[in-house]
């Protein structure tokens, strides 16, 4: 016999506004199986859960429903109130008579009647709840991060220092993502690589980080606190155990001229090399695509083009027949950093992009992008951190950098502000100026974006004390004339057209996600926004969290952002999955699907359309051990409860717990009743 | 993004029965780009009849002073080919290709237009012809005017000239209307003039206005502008300017000499119909190339008698070969026997 | 659109065009790569701030609106798709339906002798069309000295060439308002 006790609350004047508490209450006094009713002002507070404590041990309640704001807001509040007087947890719903009633309706009296309706219908549920117990899962303590640039690095020590394996995953075949590439960093001016490397090498020697470089996760099963994940080693051609580190091999190699994607196509390198000196591991990477051997391999050759490297090398480290392997491991957590690409100006464009015609689609020499500026503003560079123009390496004594070149252009299909943008622009204005010091600089900007900390009188300085010229307008055209490049802008604040004769051009081009970051997500079943950046859980309070459990993200692979933030962001993932692994245990909520086995018929539509893969088919046996048929079992932990395996069901035999068909079927009768 | 750019850019249709809408320019001041047209369209079998009766696009005066005015003087003509039962439209004028194509996108996507335009012009209308300009369809036509260049009994004077392609504005720009070529870097009149066997010269003046419309009202503008564009395709090595609106020809024509120095050669500005009927064959008369203002003689005769002095050195050379080749085998025979 | 929206500059180009002036965050690459910019008091940009911030007098009565060429430079190359060009052309005609265009003579009579000329002969005489400038102008030597160029050139023509359904082309102009 169910005793239910029912709660309104008036929400101070949210509710009690627009319906009639108090004769909610009075109507469910007299509803058959009520045994209490009442109403509150705050339901939430301390006072109004003693209030529920007392009601259920003064009434000997079986059931609760407290009819006041959205189940998102205090489900969890009240339940706990209630499992703290020893009713079980699951036999507490709330009927939302805030969100779908007082906020939405002017009429007290309607309001009223309907708030009524709202209660007796969760009532009527409650009478079918079941007393449920939370899911318990293990958790693997080990975490898995995607990406060893800065924001990777950094998620990777404090997890380690935190005391947990961490697997950490890098693409190329060193880490230290972008960050290696810059020259220094605003707003201090700190040598980029002088602040990095520590880190990269203190990730590499740390006891409880596992490193795999020229490495991307091949496919991700599994569920928060039970992922399986594969790793794939792509061949280096490089025994990673014999290698030494030495260079011999870089040395002998023939094949000199192939462009550098390190120094962002301003530099050469040998097929075989590291990316660049610090490089963390110091193992080399044979590339293929453009090794003579390995393109004499593929036109059929008999006989091997050139070895010269292997003969260099005293440890006998190249293999040229090593092929992709592949790591299976066990995680409990993933934290997302893999960071942005650079927006590229040119004629082919991915979908829903386009280039810029107007400033020659990246086809004029002396009009370059921010990290090929850092790449000649680097003493490691290729022009040993000279300003050199790349067409005749003369030194420009008129530099433009342009603002926004790519970002809030929804012309081109970019509408967001890159953010950094303002301030490396800034930074290469005053990093030319120290160096040429009678060059002229003229940056072209819309608005100045400066809002960290010191960063607004970092961008002053530019101006004030090293000589930038600011001039507010875009451009409208850059074009290569005789040896110069011409740049055809405005100066909005004079009402001038402005025409400039530059020796070189730097563009401050957008932060985009990286390539296959789509690819990835799908992997993780993350989402990611219409520009394919990662997805948040919300934008305000989860930042680093994914709508994906146990699924983390930090960096610039979430927005565009700076190195402070994404640091900060790396943190506060590794304090999540840290939180994460505090347990040994994870408990979940009930609400999954259960298979009644006697029922099920083993179509598998279920399987079909579980959007989380949580079904799998399950053998049954007779007596003696023959298997006889199978049914379709839900595994507790995957399932998120989305009820989709109930819709399908044609037998009628899979049920998702506290949305059970019989709960449903009542509140609709109960509603009807009514009309 | 209506259905109009998209066939426009994409289809391609049969080249043998398009109607042909030369606008007033073409019937008056810019002759020679009509007479030039109707030359090369014959030889390459594209045949084009004229719209009958057709009338003024309207040009810049229509749409700057109202914008239903600028739709609907088009319109007419659009649904005058309909009528006559076209389903292309060739507008070689810059001018009138643009009105025609805006007004086509104008009635396929504003509210309400599409109801009142036959009232206006007192037609029926189903917006169903395509509009194509004399650059688009002669690139289509590349294959075309290559072979004919090759298969030419008289020497081509264009090869190796070193030709720069003027698009000026209504060609390329808005895309939205234009749509079958790029709007900054476009390369439609290269590739013809590179088909003709000229070098079409990389240069920067591609798309910049030259005044269009100011050549009569207020010349000082013209001037101030195709100077630009003269220099900056004389820096970049061009023998010639090629264009292929009547605009921009009369302003860089008629209107030349005020923009070069004194004692400075002056530039010829040839239609893109007069360099491909030049490299396929045609006489200078039969294209008009009498009727600009600057000279356009000493440049054909120089490069006529330098592809004449070309063709007749690789018939030498080709001579000499050939007789080498006979005194070797007749020394084998007369070895062998 | 409320009516109040409506009656501002900025309803009213919004109801005729469908374009929001506060889209332009005036940036000036419109007016950086303008070809008139240096002739003109007020440039595209200037133009679209005016519209957004009501300035009815001043948009509709400068002469600069009169000196863009239509060359829709502007328009390619605006990041934020906010079609100056288009908000010039419907600025125009605001400003000839309320009587406050101040058009420069020349430009002036160009257009009305254009349209005058299509209207009574369907096609453009050329000659006949720069007759009428001429006198509309009164620039009376004007492209003297081309004449006999272009007559042995066989570019002018004395006879106007007139379209046998010229009185479709009366009706067109009338039922879009407009007498030149």
């Amino acid at each position: 016999m169910s005793r239910i006790g029912v709660f309104i609350c008036h929400c101070g004047e949210n509710i009690a506004r627009t319906v009639d508490v108090e004769a909610v209450a009075e109507a469910l006094k007299d509803h058959p199986g009520v045994a209490f009713a009442t109403g509150y002002k705050y339901m939430c507070s301390d006072p109004g859960q003693t209030l529920v404590r007392q009601a259920i041990a003064e009434h000997d309640l079986t059931g609760v429903v407290v009819a006041a704001c959205s189940p998102h807001m205090h489900e969890r509040t009240f339940r706990r109130a209630c499992d703290q007087a020893g009713l079980n947890k699951y036999m507490c719903e709330m009927a939302n008579i805030r969100e779908h009633c007082s906020w939405i309706h002017e009429d007290r009296g309607e309001a009223t009647e309907k708030a009524i309706d709202i209660a007796r219908t969760i009532v009527e549920k409650v009478k079918h709840n079941q007393p449920l117990e939370s899911i318990r899962i293990p958790v693997t303590k080990r975490a898995l991060v995607i990406g060893g640039g800065i924001a990777g690095i950094q998620a990777a020590l404090d997890i380690a220092d935190g005391g947990h394996e961490v697997i950490l995953v890098e693409k190329e075949a060193s880490i230290g993502g972008h960050m290696s590439q810059l020259s220094e960093t605003f707003p201090t001016l700190d040598c980029s690589q002088c602040i990095l490397t520590p880190r990269m090498v203190e990730a590499y020697q740390h006891p409880n980080i596992t490193l795999h470089t020229w490495s991307e996760v091949e496919s991700v099963d599994g569920y928060i606190g039970n992922f399986t994940v594969k790793i794939r080693k792509k061949a280096r051609s490089v025994n990673e155990d014999l290698c030494n580190g030495c260079g011999d091999c870089q040395a002998a190699c023939p094949a000199k001229k192939i462009p550098s994607e390190f120094e962002a196509g301003l530099g050469k390198r040998t097929a075989i090399s590291v990316p660049f000196p610090q490089a963390v591991p110091n193992i080399p990477v044979l590339d293929r695509q453009n090794c003579t051997l390995f393109k004499g391999r593929r036109k059929g050759l008999a006989k091997d083009a050139c070895g010269k490297c292997k003969e260099a090398c005293l440890k006998g480290a190249i293999d040229y027949d090593a092929e992709d392997t592949f790591v299976e491991k066990q995680v409990g957590a993933i934290v997302v950093a893999v960071g942005f690409k650079l927006y590229d100006i040119g004629r082919e464009q991915p979908e829903g992009l386009k280039g810029y015609g107007e400033y020659g689609y990246g086809e004029v020499p002396d009009v370059i992008d921010g990290l090929q500026f850092e790449r000649l503003a680097s003493a490691s560079g290729p022009t040993a951190g000279a300003i050199l123009r790349p067409s005749d390496g003369t030194e420009p004594k008129t530099v433009v950098f342009v603002h926004c070149v790519g970002s809030r252009d929804p012309e081109k299909g970019i509408k967001y502000c890159s953010k950094i943008c303002c301030m490396y622009n800034a930074k290469h204005a005053m990093l030319y100026k120290h160096k040429v010091h009678d060059g002229r600089a003229v940056a072209f900007y819309m608005d100045i974006r400066a809002a960290g900390k010191g960063y607004d009188e970092f961008s002053r300085r530019a101006i004030e004390e090293d000589g930038a010229e600011y001039v507010r307008g875009r451009v409208s055209r850059i074009f290569r004339d005789g040896d110069k490049v011409r740049v055809w802008g405005y100066d909005t604040l004079n009402g001038e057209q402005v025409v400039i004769d530059a020796d070189m051009v730097v563009l401050a081009t957008a932060m985009r996600p990286q390539d296959g970051v789509r690819e990835l997500a799908q992997k993780l079943s993350v989402s990611t926004d219409e520009h394919g950046f990662i997805n948040e859980a919300h934008p305000k309070l989860r930042p680093v969290e994914t709508n994906t459990a146990g699924v983390f993200v930090a960096g610039a692979c979430q927005a565009p952002r700076d190195i402070p933030e994404s640091v900060a962001m790396a943190s506060a993932s590794a304090a999540k999955v840290m939180s994460l692994f505090s347990a040994d245990e994870l408990e979940r909520e009930p609400a999954v699907a259960i298979v009644n086995e006697n029922t099920c018929i083993g179509c598998m539509r279920c399987e079909l359309v579980c959007p989380y893969g949580a079904i799998e088919q399950r053998e049954i046996c007779t007596v003696d051990g023959q298997v006889c048929g199978h049914v379709a079992y839900v595994n507790p932990g995957v399932c998120q409860g989305c009820g989709t395996c109930q819709a399908v069901c044609l037998s009628k035999s899979v049920e998702l717990q506290t949305f059970t068909d019989e709960q449903v079927y009542s509140e609709i009768n109960a509603l009807c009743a009514w009309e | 993004m209506s259905d109009v750019t998209v066939t426009a850019r994409e289809a391609r249709h049969a080249l043998t029965d398009i109607a042909y809408y030369p606008g007033c320019s073409l019937h008056g001041t810019s002759r020679e780009f009509d007479e030039s047209l109707r030359a090369v369209a014959a030889e390459l079998g594209i045949g084009i009849t004229e719209i009958r009766d057709w009338s003024c696009c309207g040009a810049s005066s229509g749409h700057t002073t109202d914008h239903l005015l600028g739709v609907a003087l088009p319109a007419r003509n659009l649904a005058l080919a309909e009528a006559q039962g076209y389903d292309t439209v060739l507008a070689p004028c810059a001018a009138c290709y643009n009105r025609l194509s805006a007004a086509r996108l104008a009635i396929a996507t504003e509210d309400g237009l599409a109801e009142r335009i036959p009232d206006v012009i007192g037609r029926g209308f189903g917006n169903t012809v395509q509009v194509r300009n004399a650059v688009e369809l002669l690139r289509d036509a590349a294959v075309t005017v290559e072979e004919k260049a090759a298969a030419s009994l008289t020497p081509n004077p264009l090869e190796g000239v070193k030709l720069a392609a003027y698009y000026g504005c209504l060609l390329v720009r808005p895309a939205e209307v234009c749509g079958y070529d790029d709007p900054e870097q476009p390369t439609s009149m290269d590739e013809v003039i590179s088909a003709c066997g000229a070098d079409a010269v990389d240069w920067n003046m591609k798309v910049e206005c030259c005044g269009g419309a100011f050549s009569v009202t207020r010349t000082s503008s013209v001037v101030r502008l195709g100077r630009a564009i003269i220099d900056d395709a004389r820096a970049h090595g061009a023998e010639a300017i090629v264009v292929a609106c009547p605009l921009c020809h009369s302003n860089l024509d008629l209107r030349q000499k005020a923009m070069v120095a004194r004692g400075e050669e002056p530039l010829p500005i040839l239609f893109v119909t007069q360099v491909v009927g030049l490299a396929v064959g045609l006489t200078p008369e039969s294209l008009g190339l009498e009727r600009h203002f600057v000279d356009t003689e000493p440049l054909i005769a120089r490069l006529v008698e330098q592809a004449g002095a070309r063709d007749a050195e690789e018939r030498r050379v080709k001579q000499e070969a050939a007789a080498k080749a006979a005194e070797r085998a007749a020394r084998q025979k007369k070895g062998s026997s | 659109m409320t009516s109040e929206r409506r009656r501002t500059l900025a309803g009213e180009i919004l109801e005729a065009t469908g374009i929001n002036a506060a889209t332009c965050y005036q940036c000036g690459k419109c007016s950086a790569g303008c070809p008139m910019a240096s002739e003109s008091a007020l440039r595209p940009h200037a133009i679209m701030r005016l519209v957004m911030q009501d300035r009815r007098e001043r948009a509709l009565t400068d002469e600069s609106i009169w000196l863009c060429l239509t060359c829709e430079t502007c328009s390619a190359r605006c990041p934020n798709d906010c079609d100056p060009a288009r908000v010039i052309d419907a600025v125009r005609e605001l400003s000839i339906e309320t009587g406050v265009a101040d058009i420069p003579r020349t430009i002036s009579a160009f257009h009305k002798a254009f349209l005058e000329q299509i209207r009574s002969n369907g096609r453009l005489h050329e000659f006949g069309m720069v007759m009428d400038y001429k006198l509309r102008s009164g620039e009376l030597m004007k492209d003297v000295t081309s004449a006999p160029g272009m007559l042995t050139r066989g570019k002018l023509s004395f006879r106007a060439e007139r379209i046998e359904a010229v009185d479709e082309i009366k009706r067109i102009f009338e039922k879009c308002g407009v007498t030149p």
